[in-house]
């Protein structure tokens, strides 16, 4: 017990550092910054391992002890218990009066039959209440209750103990991936349409089940009477139509809070935001370029952030970076900066700036999608070109710097942003959770113990005496011996003694 | 014109929750200082009859061991422990200021709940969905128990510092954590904020008056260990430590459950059941303190004060986790609308 005691308190403290410093797994930027932020310090960190520190060594070495010294303690204590099923209640102690919730009957005479048919009614009213009995040559019975409280104790830290296997085995079955949908277009459960996936240690892209989903129609609510919250989106839904192989095409939602469950995945709705629709044309009027561009939210009002990488077509390759505003302040009342008052499409606007140069998509490397390393390009729209930026407006065509073609805004779409999970310890986990909390209940409030009811001759007369014994807490041991003391001496028509 | 009906009926239930809420305040302070005043005397007199220490030198060395009986017991035989004797230390004396203590008590925690429901119904759901609302449910649950208790075992004597506690924190939940009526996020629009949110503010109720329960044993344990008399109709430390135990256990299991179904609502919301979030880590740490406690309880040498303790460091954590955690910490737990 001091063992489990002390490498709880350690796991306890071990836990803190994490909670401290931004996690690798729950917040990737936030360990950027504050590398940035503390260039020495995160070094002495990152050393420790404190930005991954569940599953740094010193943390796995500390709860890997506390489930060996788990498992050293329930094996002996299983085996224990299971003597304990298949052993009768002890011999009645010889004295009663110095145990718990001592008391007496009054006394009576009795012959011997009469004192065996006393001990034969505690015998049934002891079962009746639940008890193990055994008595002894018709002058005591010996009675214990009780034994579901360390099966459920042994439950609660078996299920412990399997949650742990559970997650430490099934990890390497899990696999979780991204896709970015604009409205209207598809994704396909193949390895090669996934924008990202993290695969475990276990994952064939073979066991992809090949459905494909597609996004109709992207819903969001915003709340309009409560001024206090003017604005806030209250709902998303995103509509889809699935299909998968050999089955008909099925019509589905999800939603924040309710996934899809299709084909060995869930699907989650994680993010979403606009899509600008643009078009580029060379100086010929041909078009180059056309497509729908995920823009990330920045704000609560979704002024977003986003990329149109232009590498061929063109005569040099033109990459642009954009900022969105669904709704557009004025400027005479919001100032000359651009900003957006509102998350839905009330007033869109989307500007540019543009920059020539190698966009470094031909060097083979994989290149984030919304970002572009503007350091070798050549900025000719904005920024310090000392030309302004482009300004556009759904519907709108203007040209490109340096008489390089146009770019037209068609208009703004929605996209969804699905994270797509399949795993298989879900359920296994959830089993054994459920199994912790009813073992924690049993094993906390059923109360064990041991009650005796016990025949005392003296001066030719007869009287009962009634005690007992709690194994672990049991704060209503002497109510239910009083209560047993009073059932009994009534079937006998004898009284307490006070 | 319905929808400026609404707007209006809303902010006029909004502000009767309020009223409500800063009256309780009120009158829970009148009680606190009846509390306060009642305890003073208790202290004083429990001064006056220490002049007298023999007694309690022989009862200081039972102090952490195992729970001393007022009858003698015989030898438990071996893996078995005797009860601790339930003492209804309810029969002493009821002085009249605790007694007023408890009827404003009362008072309070009726427009305390009132106030709550008014907020629920303005904002047409459940009143725990920030950590202004969490604060009025919680505080509401703390002082709920603390009266259920009262009819089973005599607990004027931590009137002072529940209605303290409870005035504390209405306090900073009004000028600190107060937020105006907003429709809640997609993220929080399930059934399980109903239950996992509720369930973690029972929880944090039984922890509140268990740790409480566990300050006083600690203050009794060390008056009888210099030789003083306890404080006046103040159970000892071995029932403090027994009814602690109890409302604690009660939060643990209540606890696991928060966890539990957390988890559940996590792979909903977020796609996965546990991603060591701020939130999740500290709700962790404090299920960890506290089932140290529970095996502390059935450690040689850890029983009394040592246990007691590890209770008081338990509720700490769940403060820091409700308070710091919410505000300072960044995590996916980010709902307290501040």
């Amino acid at each position: 017990m001091r063992t489990a005691l002390f490498l709880l308190l350690l796991v306890a403290f071990a836990a803190v550092p994490g909670s401290l410093v931004p996690q690798q797994t729950s917040d990737p930027n936030g360990v950027i910054q504050y590398k940035a932020e503390n260039p020495g310090w995160s070094k002495v960190l990152d050393f420790l391992g404190v930005f991954n520190t569940y599953s740094s060594v010193w943390f796995s070495a500390i709860y890997i002890l506390l489930f060996i010294s788990l498992i050293g303690c329930i094996i002996p204590r299983t085996l224990h218990h299971i003597n304990a099923l298949r052993t009768p209640p002890p011999k009645t102690p010889v004295r009663l009066d110095r145990l718990p919730g001592f008391l007496r009957s009054t006394d009576a005479v009795a012959s011997d039959e009469e004192v065996a048919a006393g001990i034969v009614a505690a015998r049934t009213l002891l079962r009746g209440s639940g008890y193990r009995v055994r008595t002894f040559d018709g002058e005591s019975a010996s009675a214990e209750r009780g034994y579901l409280r360390e099966t459920g104790n042994l439950i609660f830290h078996i299920a412990l103990v399997g949650i742990l296997i559970s997650v430490g085995l099934g990890g390497g079955f899990i696999w979780t991936g991204q896709k970015v949908v604009p409205v209207g277009q598809s994704f396909a459960n193949t390895l090669s349409d996934y924008d990202s996936i993290s695969p475990g240690r276990w994952f064939s892209p073979d066991s992809l089940d090949p459905y494909k989903l597609t996004v109709t129609k992207f819903d969001v609510k915003y709340e309009r009477a409560n001024l206090n919250a003017y604005g806030d989106i209250t709902d998303y839904t995103a509509y889809v139509r699935t299909s998968e192989p050999g089955k008909p095409t099925i019509n589905e939602t999800i939603k924040v809070n309710s996934p899809l469950d299709i084909g060995g995945t869930n699907v989650y709705l994680l993010s979403n935001g606009y899509a600008p629709v643009v078009t580029v044309r060379n100086p010929a009027g041909k078009v180059v370029y056309t497509q729908p561009i995920p823009f990330l939210p920045q704000d609560n009002n979704y002024t977003s952030e986003g990329v149109i990488k232009v590498p061929d077509g063109l005569s040099k390759q033109v990459g642009m970076v954009g900022f969105f505003y669904p709704t557009q302040c004025d400027t005479k009342t919001c100032g000359l900066a651009p900003v957006s008052v509102d998350p839905s499409l009330t007033n869109p606007v989307l500007t540019l700036q543009v920059y020539t140069g190698d966009l470094g998509l031909n060097s083979g490397k994989p290149v984030n999608a919304y970002a572009l390393d503007t350091d070798n390009l050549k900025v000719i729209a904005g920024q310090k070109s000392g030309k302004p930026g482009l300004t556009l407006r759904p519907g709108q065509t203007v040209k490109l710097p340096d008489g390089l073609g146009t770019i037209e805004l068609n208009k703004v779409i929605r996209y969804v942003g699905l994270d797509i999970h399949h795993d298989p310890t879900q359920l296994w986990v959830l089993t054994f959770a459920v199994l912790v909390f009813l073992g924690l209940i049993t094993g906390l409030f059923i109360p064990r113990r041991r009650v005796w009811i016990k025949a005392v001759r003296r001066a030719g007369k007869v009287h009962y005496e009634y005690a007992g014994l709690a194994r672990g807490e049991d704060p209503r041991l002497d109510d239910a011996v009083a209560e047993i003391a009073r059932k009994h001496s009534q079937l006998l028509g004898l009284n307490m003694k006070p | 014109m319905t929808i400026v009906h609404e707007a209006v009926t809303q902010a006029t239930l909004v502000t009767d929750s309020l009223v409500a809420i800063y009256s309780a305040m009120f009158v829970y302070a009148l009680a606190f200082i009846f509390f306060t005043y009642d305890l003073a005397k208790r202290m004083s007199a429990a001064k006056q009859v220490s002049a007298v220490p023999a007694v309690a030198e022989v009862s200081s060395k039972r102090v952490g061991q195992i729970a001393v009986l007022d009858r003698p017991t015989a030898p438990a035989p071996p893996g078995f422990e005797v009860a601790a004797q339930s003492n209804r230390s309810g029969a002493a004396k009821r002085s009249f200021s605790a007694r007023l203590g408890m009827i404003f008590t009362v008072m309070a925690w009726l427009l305390h709940v009132g106030g709550t429901v008014l907020r629920g119904v303005a904002a047409g759901r459940v009143p725990w969905a920030n950590m202004f609302e969490f604060t009025l449910t919680a505080t509401a649950i703390i002082i709920g128990v603390f009266l259920v208790m009262q009819f089973w075992q005599d607990l004027q004597f931590l009137g002072a510092y529940v209605t303290g506690f409870v005035l504390v924190f209405l306090g900073v939940a009004t000028t600190n954590f107060y937020v105006d009526v907003v429709p809640l996020p997609p993220a929080l629009q399930s059934y399980w904020l109903v239950i996992h949110v509720f369930v973690a503010s029972l929880g944090t109720g039984f922890y509140g008056l268990g740790a409480a329960l566990s300050i006083v044993q600690l203050v009794q344990a060390r008056r009888a260990s210099r030789g003083l008399n306890a404080i006046g109709a103040v159970p000892t430390a071995e029932r403090l430590e027994a009814l602690a135990y109890r409302l604690i256990v009660v939060g643990f299991v209540f606890w696991t459950f928060t966890l539990i179904a957390g988890s559940i609502w996590a792979e909903h919301a977020w796609g996965r059941y546990w991603g060591w979030d701020t939130k999740e880590v500290w709700t962790f740490i404090v299920w960890v303190i506290f089932a140290g406690y529970i095996h502390a309880r059935a450690t040689r040498g850890w029983r009394g004060s040592r246990s007691a303790t590890l209770a008081i460091i338990g509720f700490s954590a769940v403060l820091f986790n409700f308070t710091i955690v919410n505000v300072y910490f960044h995590g996916l737990h980010s709902y307290s609308g501040l």
